[in-house]
């Protein structure tokens, strides 16, 4: 495929200045069908402010943003529904486009959590809720999708599920994903391109490249690193669960 | 048929009832009864301008009714001072401007407690068309523009994100509900205007699981309380507008009971 018409997002030294701070500054990137992006970096750094610029929520102070995508999906960071609202999943599985039932049902058991379908969603629980968010943005097909730390709260068995699932999706649907994550395993196994962001882009690349880059390491310390590249290995046989090779 | 000023009442009051269900349910689930209140106290200097320069009551309490909105978005941006604080200010004094200019109207004979709590005799043959034909744009508008307000009330920047323009049904829906104040004020009247879009959605907060059904049961009861309060203010002579608020609140304590029921299922 032509290069150009794989582009989804494309942001050129954007910035985000409130009450004459900058938030982040100086940012560049571009999101492709397909790839999957993944934006790292500690508390404050800018991350979300980032994610938003892309989705166009927030305006850039400088630079420009050039957007291509016709459906994007977005799983906020946080969300909280207010108690006076009588919501349950199926209502808001619809919240921004019809979407018909046997589709909301087949995004939720791709998310394990069909069952749910006619609960309210203020009793649901964090990770349940997450899931939920997630099967949301998946069964909007978007060609764009912001997963903005999606696996909060969720237990470590379906914390794993579920960032396959993200890949899969990936693949499967030919959309881009930009995705802030806190988990360094699955971003230098699974993701396309890293960036590394601290109020600007300290480093960006390929995983491998970046987890020798020596603000990555500044970033994140020695320990860290080391342990993340060892993981950088060709996978190309699964385990049991004692650890053994499964044939 | 619309002869009798009591039938007359009746067909207006319905139709109220069944544009404040929808608009009450949003006022609710976007906590906006301040605000409601504030549009609605506001209402007051709408009337008593258009005594002044012979407008119609409607429209002038709208266009006030949007003027002190738009006010409030001005101020929230100038001012270090909290929503609910721009909001009781801007309640107040306009409500205060309002009785004000009652006092330099003396030429006018005035009936203050009509506009404060409504008066049915007041309703004419005209009104209902009003209230009809107004609450069916209302509708209409609020039915196009539903998803994106919906959405919006959910989340805001996943609206955003995901191309529902909810700053567009933001500002529509504040247009809408000074609409619905303007034309129920002279029926229910300014201070409680209020209490027919929020009561009947918190009655239907409390049986219903889902946004439609919220809506569906916040008109119904919102219809219910307009009759039987109506009734109840011919047979007992007293102002319109709070006899139909006391209806709704009756209705409201009796919808608690299924609430009381199923917690005490749950304890066993």
């Amino acid at each position: 495929m032509n290069e150009n018409n794989s582009l989804l997002v494309r942001l050129k030294d954007c910035g985000v200045q409130k009450s004459s701070k900058w938030i982040v500054k100086g940012i560049s990137l571009e999101i492709h069908k397909g790839k999957i992006v993944t934006l790292i970096g500690p508390n404050g750094s800018g991350k979300t402010t980032t994610a938003k610029m892309a989705l166009n929520i927030l305006k850039s102070n400088e630079g420009s943003i050039e957007n291509y995508s016709t459906k994007m999906a977005y799983v906020p960071q946080k969300i909280s529904i207010d108690w006076t609202m009588p919501l349950r999943v199926i209502d808001f599985m619809n919240l921004t486009s019809h979407i018909n039932k046997d589709e909301i049902i087949e995004a939720l058991e791709l998310t394990g959590v069909q069952h749910l379908i006619y609960n309210e969603i203020h009793n649901l629980s964090g990770g349940e809720f997450q899931r939920v968010l997630i099967a949301r943005a998946i069964a909007k097909k978007p060609d764009l999708l912001v997963l903005d730390e999606p696996v909060q709260g969720v237990d470590f068995n379906g914390e794993i599920a579920l960032y396959n699932l993200i890949k899969e999706i990936c693949t499967k649907f030919n959309c881009g994903i930009l995705l802030i994550s806190h988990d360094l395993h699955f971003v230098m196994s699974a993701t396309d391109h890293v960036i590394c962001l601290n109020g600007h882009i300290c480093c960006s690349g390929s995983p491998k490249s970046i987890v020798k880059n020596s603000s990555y390491i500044e970033l994140f310390g020695e320990h860290n690193a080391a342990t993340l590249s060892l993981y950088q290995h060709e996978h190309d046989h699964s385990h049991q669960t004692d650890g053994s090779v499964k044939n | 048929m619309f002869d009798d000023f009591f039938i007359r009442a009746l067909v207006a009051g319905v139709g109220i009832a069944i544009v404040a269900g929808p608009l009450g349910c949003l006022v609710i689930w976007r906590r906006l009864s301040y605000f409601g209140d504030t549009l609605s106290h506001s209402a007051l200097l709408g009337v008593t301008l258009a005594y002044s320069f012979s407008l119609n009551i409607a429209f002038s309490v709208f266009v006030i009714s949007a003027v002190v909105a738009l006010l409030l978005v001005s101020l929230q941006k100038r001012t270090k001072l909290a929503g609910d604080s721009l909001l009781g200010l801007l309640a107040h004094s306009t409500l205060a401007i309002g009785l004000v200019l009652i006092g330099f109207l003396s030429y006018i004979r005035f009936d203050l407690m009509g506009l404060l709590f409504g008066d049915i005799l007041a309703v004419t043959t005209a009104d209902i068309g009003l209230v009809w034909i107004g609450g069916s744009i209302i509708l209409i508008i609020l039915y196009f523009i539903w998803k994106s307000l919906f959405s919006a009330t959910v989340n805001y920047d996943l609206s955003a994100a995901e191309g529902m323009r909810p700053e567009v049904s933001n500002f529509i829906f504040t247009l809408l509900l000074a609409g619905v104040i303007a034309l129920s004020i002279k029926m229910i009247g300014a201070l409680l205007i209020t209490g027919l879009l929020l009561i009947p959605a918190a009655i239907a907060r409390n049986i219903s699981n889902s946004p439609r059904q919220m809506i569906v049961i916040a008109i119904l009861s919102g219809i219910l309380s307009v009759v039987v309060g109506l009734f109840a203010s011919l047979e007992i002579n007293t102002s319109s507008g709070p006899s139909i608020i006391v209806v709704a609140l009756i209705l409201f304590i009796i919808s608690l009971v299924p609430l009381e029921i199923k917690g005490q299922l749950q304890k066993r």
